[in-house]
Parts: structure tokens; sequence; C-alpha cells
């Protein structure tokens, strides 16, 4: 190999880099908005944000379950809690419609207003969640071959942790390097500071990524130890549970269920989150009141809340139900934690905010990466030369990849707002605002692969980020200036991060036309934009 | 590094690598000592770390023999074991 070790390690971690690093700039952007994707999707369903939890919310809920399905198999009842406003009903009815294709019969549900118990229809919106499922299986391609790629980009990025690392002659004392304004010279010590101030985050987000698709990855061991059958495997770990249930008994009045939730809160000290009925309205009718487990990210991920369960006509315990003591097994431990990591599960509000940032250094450590490899062959061009096709695609690619998604992003909450809520396909339709937006900034990056592409499309990204709560304001109740919003305080974040991202945007404009590209001195045409480095702003909207 | 150089530390990483960790997983999920499940994430674990390792080697031996030469041999480690381990 060329040289030392440290040198093949630097080639292998700029290949395994670039070739899918916009693809990674992607995963980063789209995965870090993923921590809050229930908070988009609420801030995404307009209809439902003037709704709270009330003492009447679950016999407002219970009424409107007798009125839709007073004869279902089963009811399911989620109360509203921080991420969620509104009341989910959902029932089992009791012919179950065959699903397409034979799969578990998914039943009926409806939204609640919390407060007037009226029934709610969202607008058909995906939310966060497609944000959330583009981040690893991408959108328009077959599940499965959307999850290998980004598997592959996913094992990518390791090899590039794992090499960059390597490569990294003083990572110690480097820690505390930062020299702005010196070109190509700052682009790496902001890439060195991203990647290693957040070295164990990085790690952590890479290799959980492979370890949530092991089934899709690497069934061998499975097949190899149960070559009976696979799902073995999954039984023993992954305990679905629940019974069979009865069939439906004889009508009969059923108990009154709010003493019943007083008594499941006073045993286990915390709210009642779930409530399900089995067979309600019959004499065989079970009411399960379930509460959140105590957060343990070492612990086994499905099943296992505490659960109490009582007679549905004479309200008697029946049982109580609490997570398996058992203990975990270490490799179980590590798998868990990590994916729990990767997922944030359990985090409350500030650390979930935490790991948004984290998010964005990953992301911000990513996109450093690929300016800085621009920046480097720009700054190696010799004078009067012009810079060859391959830069230049480079540059367009990193340009649609990380202002193109952004404005691709803003699009989308803008289609959110202004679709009709009325229009057919209204969730798709938004997602096609998407992808037609991002198609356009990636034709006009591969155009005007320059500094004047960059802060063209700057420029309009800080527009569109602005627009969003000034186009929130136009359109609906529960825009800044209402109370509501700040009620439910991810609704007044959306908004505030779309201004944070704005002004980050409008930061990043303004050393672009700052610097223009010397023009005598050295008639070096500068394609990769500006040479100085807008720090270590927030990523994304970081051009 | 000539291209056929790096084509075939390429397929040695890709190819040989992917296979050197499935065959980890295999034998790992067979041979260690602890219950079936427990073996088997275990296996897994070690096989993700294994694919990148593997990748990091071919890239830095002398030459792609090495390369291809270093992951065959541990791979047939690997599946010796998983023979050894296997039940039937």
């Amino acid at each position: 190999m060329n040289g030392s070790f440290r040198q093949s390690m630097a080639w292998l971690h700029t290949w395994v880099g670039l070739l899918l690093g916009w693809l990674l700039v992607a995963i980063f952007i789209t995965g870090t908005s993923a921590y809050f994707r229930e908070e988009i999707t609420l801030w995404m369903e307009p209809e439902t944000h003037d709704s709270t939890l009330t003492p009447n919310t679950l016999d407002m809920a219970v009424a409107v379950l007798n009125d839709k399905a007073s004869d279902a198999r089963s009811w399911d009842i989620s109360l509203p809690s921080a991420r969620h406003t509104v009341a989910e009903l959902r029932w089992q009815p009791l012919q179950q419609r065959q699903q397409q294709g034979g799969g578990r019969h998914r039943g009926e549900s409806v939204s609640m207003d919390a407060d007037s118990g009226q029934v709610v229809e969202p607008r058909d919106t995906a939310g966060g969640n497609f944000l959330y499922r583009f981040h690893y299986q991408l959108h328009g391609v077959p599940r499965e071959v959307g999850r290998w790629v980004v598997c592959l980009a996913t094992m990518f990025m390791l090899i590039a942790i794992i090499s960059g690392v390597i490569t990294h002659k003083k990572i110690f004392k480097d820690f505390f390097t930062f020299r702005p304004g010196k070109g190509q010279r700052s682009w790496l010590d902001a890439h060195n500071a991203t990647a290693v101030l957040a070295l164990p985050y990085h790690f952590m987000i890479t290799y959980s990524g492979l370890l949530l698709f092991m089934t899709m990855l690497m069934p061998w061991g499975i097949d190899a130890a149960y070559p009976e059958n696979r799902r073995d495997f999954f039984s023993e770990v992954f305990s679905r549970g629940g019974e069979e249930a009865q069939r439906p008994g004889n009508p009969a009045e059923m108990v009154d269920i709010k003493p019943l939730i007083a008594q499941a809160e006073a045993h286990f000290g915390k709210p009642v989150t779930r409530i399900g009925v089995t067979n309600p309205n019959r004499d065989n009718a079970v009411i399960s009141l379930r509460v959140d487990r105590d957060p343990a990210i070492t612990a086994r991920q499905r099943g296992g809340d505490p659960v109490q369960v009582y007679n549905g006509v004479n309200g008697e315990l029946q049982q109580t139900l609490l997570p398996s003591e058992d203990p975990v097994a270490p490799s179980w431990r590590i798998y868990n934690v990590f994916t729990s990591l990767h997922m944030a599960r359990f985090a409350d509000p500030l650390t979930r905010w935490l790991f948004f940032l984290f998010g964005i250094a990953g992301s911000a450590m990513a996109i450093t990466g690929m300016l800085l490899w621009v920046n480097k062959r720009t700054q190696q061009l010799k004078r009067d030369q012009v810079p060859g096709s391959s830069l230049k695609l480079v540059n367009g690619l990193n340009m649609a990849a990380i202002s193109g998604l952004m404005i691709a992003i803003a699009a989308y909450f803008i289609g959110n707002r202004l679709l009709p809520v009325t229009l057919e396909n209204r969730g798709d339709q938004e997602i096609q605002v998407f992808f037609l937006v991002w198609l356009a900034a990636l034709i006009h990056a591969l155009l005007r692969p320059n500094r004047s592409g960059w802060q063209e499309q700057v420029a309009l990204g800080t527009v569109l980020w602005l627009a969003v709560p000034v186009i929130n304001v136009l359109t609906t109740d529960s825009h800044l200036f209402t109370a509501v919003a700040w009620q439910h305080p991810a609704l007044a974040s959306v908004d505030l991060v779309c201004l944070a991202f704005a002004g980050a945007g409008g930061y990043t404009f303004w050393r672009l036309i700052r610097k223009p590209a010397p023009a005598k001195r050295a008639p070096r045409k500068k394609p990769a934009k500006r040479t100085t480095p807008s720090t270590t702003a927030p990523a994304g909207e970081n051009a | 590094m000539t291209p056929r150089s790096i084509t075939s530390r390429t397929l040695a990483a890709a190819l040989g690598g992917y296979a050197l960790s499935a065959l980890c997983a295999m034998a790992l999920a067979v041979i260690l000592p602890m219950p079936r499940n427990e073996a088997v994430i275990t296996g897994i674990l070690v096989a993700f770390l294994l694919c990148a390792c593997a990748a990091i080697w071919a890239f830095s031996v002398r030459s792609a023999w090495r390369a291809w030469g270093g992951i065959a041999l541990v791979s047939l480690v690997f599946g010796a074991l998983y023979l050894i381990g296997s039940p039937s």
C-alpha cells in the first residue's frame, strides 16, 4: 500500500466517506429530525392542536366507543401525553375484515379531542414519519432495497469512523484546534471538531444502525443456532405476549372505569396511559390499565409495561402484571443499550434535545467532510485552470444534498399548510412536493455548481425556513402568537427551530457574499463557493 | 495503488468481509457456551465489527493478495469452528 498505515487509512477514509457521502448527509439530516418525529407529526396536524386532557376525557372516550363500536371484540384507549394532544381510540370489530394479503387484523381507530369529546379527522399527512422512514429505507424504492442501500452507507460510515480515528495523528491535541479563515485548514478543523467531539455518539449511532437491521443483514447466526425454525429465536427474545381472547359473552353493563384508574394509579404511583377493554359491554369484559414502565435502556424492548387487570362487570382486581425481573444477559444488554440510544428511547425532553444536537453534529461532520473534499481540490487548481467535471459534479451533488435537502424539507412543511385539506391522497402529495423541490434543487445545483449557485440555494433556504412560521400564522390558530402553541411546547418549538434554521441560513448567506472570489490577483476560478467556513454552525442549513 | 489492486481489495473487503462476518456469526452462535439466543446476539455484535475491520485490513496490507489471504484465513477458522460446534 502506498506509504504508511496512516496514509492508507487516510485514502480509505476519503473514499469511503466520499462515495456515499451525500446519502449519509441525507440520512443524518432526516434521522436527526426523527428524534422529534412525533412532535413534527403533531405540528403537521393542526386539527388536533386544541385538545387537552381533562378529567372527563376518559368518559367521553368510552362514550365515543360505545357509539361507534359497542359490540367490538376489544377497545384500546390511549390518553393524551406530552407528545400527543388527542386521545387515540382503537377497536377490533366483531366481524374482522380480511386484511389484504392476510396479516394481523389492524382494526379501526379514531382520534378524539380530549376536552370536547369530538372526533377529529386530522388532514391526511405522513407527518414526521415520512422523514423518519426515509432515513432508514428511503422512499419510492422497494423497502428492502432502500434498507440495504442505507445499511451499505452505514457500514461505509463505520469504516470511515475507524479509519478516521487511525489516521488522525494528534487526536487529543487537535481536540481544541480550530483555525478559522484559513480555507481548507478551517474546513478540516471543523470536520475534526464535529467528528471527534461527538465521536462516541457517531460510533453508537452507526453501529446501532446496523444492529437494528441485524435480521436482514446477518441472519446466518440465527439460522445456524435455530436450524428448525428461525421464529423460535424471536419468540424467545421478543415476546409478543397476549393470549387468545375469549369469545364475547352475553351483553352486560360495564362498571365505571374511573375508580379503577384511581386504584391503579394509587398502586403504581404513576398515571395510567393506556386502557384496554376486551369484550366491552359483555359479562366477560376485562379491563387492562397500563402505566409506563420505569425507563431502563438495558431492558428488552417490547412488552413489560406494568398492567392491572380488572373484571369489567364488577370491578374486581384480577391480577397485577409487572415487568419480568429476569436479569438480562450481558450481550443482550449491549444490544438493548445501543438500540435504545439510537432511538433515544425513554428520553425526557432535555435528553431528546441533546440527541438532536448530537445529530446536528453528525450532520455537520458529514457535511464538512464533503465540503472539505471540494475545497481541497479547488485550492489545488492552478491559475486559470477550470474545475474539471468530476469536481463540478461533486460540488453540485454537495449542494443538492445539503442546501437542496434543507430547501425540500422546508417545502414539505409549507406544503402541509398550503395544500387543500380535502385534496385526494394529500399525504402522498405532500411527499411529492418534497421530492419535486429536491429534484429542482438538484438540477439547479448541477447547472450552477459554483459560488453563485450556493448563494442562491442558501438564500432560498433562508427564505423558505422563515416562511414556515409566517405561513403558520396565516393558516392556523396554533402559531407562535397563540396560547395553544405554548401550551403544547412541541408546537412552538417547531416554529422556533424553523426560525433558528432561517437564522443560520441568513448567517451563511452573509458569509458567502462577504468574501467574493478573488478575481485579479490569482485568476483562479473558485467554483467551490467560499474559502472561509461559517464555523461549526448547525448542519443542514450550513451550505 | 493500481486500479486492479483497488478493485481486488474492494472485492476482498466487500465480499470477503461479508463472508467472514457471516461465518463469524454462525460460528459464535453455535460454539459459545451460553444460551442459544445469547450466543446468536454475541455473534452478531462481533460480526459487524469484524466486517469493518476486514475493510481496514484489505486496504492497509501490502498487496491485494495479502488482503484476500488474511480474510480467507480467518474465514476458514470460523468455518471450522462452525462445523465443530454445529449440532448435526
